[in-house]
């Protein structure tokens, strides 16, 4: 399985995206935004955590125009596995590929510690190693972690069951507790905790290794 | 030419930003600020004759999230 991290200036956590990768068994290459194309035969993409771009105008909104976007875009367009975290998922609603926004926190403070999550889906290749209604801790580090969706958009959302993860105490004023949703063909997640900052015993905790392993095993297998 | 772009924020999406500048006027003494929104100003300096359906697709594609943020142009 064959996975391509994006490096964009700011990008800050490319290289445990990488190590969490690798320890799941992924073949991992390191892409950097001015790259106009991913490498051949590229199974999942993932977006790491960061400041792309100093956040300048929008958090992950220069991000989305880099050229390696469009390669990203197109490869999610042919069905392709996407995963953003953080500064990641902010980039997937920039680009359109997810929707929704990412708003500064409701109580205006850049919030870092590990939260608890509940898994509600395990319909998608990200969580198919847990069981819906699973309880899992992942650190959060963000600013502007407020997900915000009209409401139309949020019905078919929760209709569809494409929320992937929510909080069990809202940290940051997302609507209706959102940590991640998936796309349409459910092969694109974004989401603001870290599981890549949950694989090893030394993170403080372990939870976010299924994730990786599934992923991983699923891609394998396809 | 030049062009000024505003945006800020749709009518009702809760802006927290605003919200924090409207109590910190409060407590500075100022009754009576009912409501505080925060924007931004984008001012763009343009090659002449650049349409205004142009500026407008550079605000759709970059400059505003329409998602959450309206924009108008003011071409000066």
């Amino acid at each position: 399985m064959r996975a391509a991290v994006i490096v964009f200036p700011g990008s800050n956590c490319d290289r445990d995206m990488a190590v969490a990768l690798k320890a799941a068994g992924a073949d991992v290459s390191m892409v950097w935004h001015k790259d106009a194309s991913l490498p051949d035969g590229v199974d999942l993409v993932a977006i790491p955590g960061g400041f792309s771009f100093g956040d300048y105008l929008r958090c992950g909104a220069i991000a989305a125009q880099s050229p390696i976007c469009k390669a990203v875009v197109a490869h999610a367009d042919r069905g392709g596995y996407v995963l953003g975290v953080c500064n990641g998922f902010q980039v997937l609603t920039e680009t359109g590929l997810l929707p929704g926004a990412l708003m500064r926190n409701a109580n205006l403070k850049f919030i870092c510690k590990p939260v608890e999550l509940k898994v509600e889906t395990s319909d998608s290749a990200f969580t198919e190693a847990y069981k819906a209604g699973d309880h899992v801790v992942y650190p959060v580090a963000h600013h502007d972690g407020n997900y915000t969706v009209d409401d139309t958009t949020l019905g078919a959302l929760q209709g569809d069951d494409r929320i992937a993860f929510t909080y069990a105490a809202n940290p940051n004023g997302s609507v209706a507790d959102i940590a991640g949703v998936l796309s349409e063909n459910r092969r694109v997640l974004g989401m603001m905790p870290h599981p890549e900052r949950a694989v090893d015993a030394g993170h403080g905790g372990t939870d976010g290794q299924a994730l990786f392993r599934g992923l991983v095993g699923q891609l394998a297998k396809a | 030419m030049k062009a000024r772009v505003h945006v800020m924020l749709k009518n009702g999406v809760l802006d927290p930003q605003g919200e924090a500048v409207r109590h910190a006027l409060g407590s500075l003494g100022f009754d009576g600020v009912e409501g505080v929104r925060q924007g931004k100003i984008i001012e763009l300096d343009l090659a002449d004759g650049t349409s205004e359906a142009t500026i407008n697709e550079m605000c759709d594609k970059l400059l505003a999230n329409t998602v959450i943020e309206s924009y108008q142009v003011e071409v000066l």
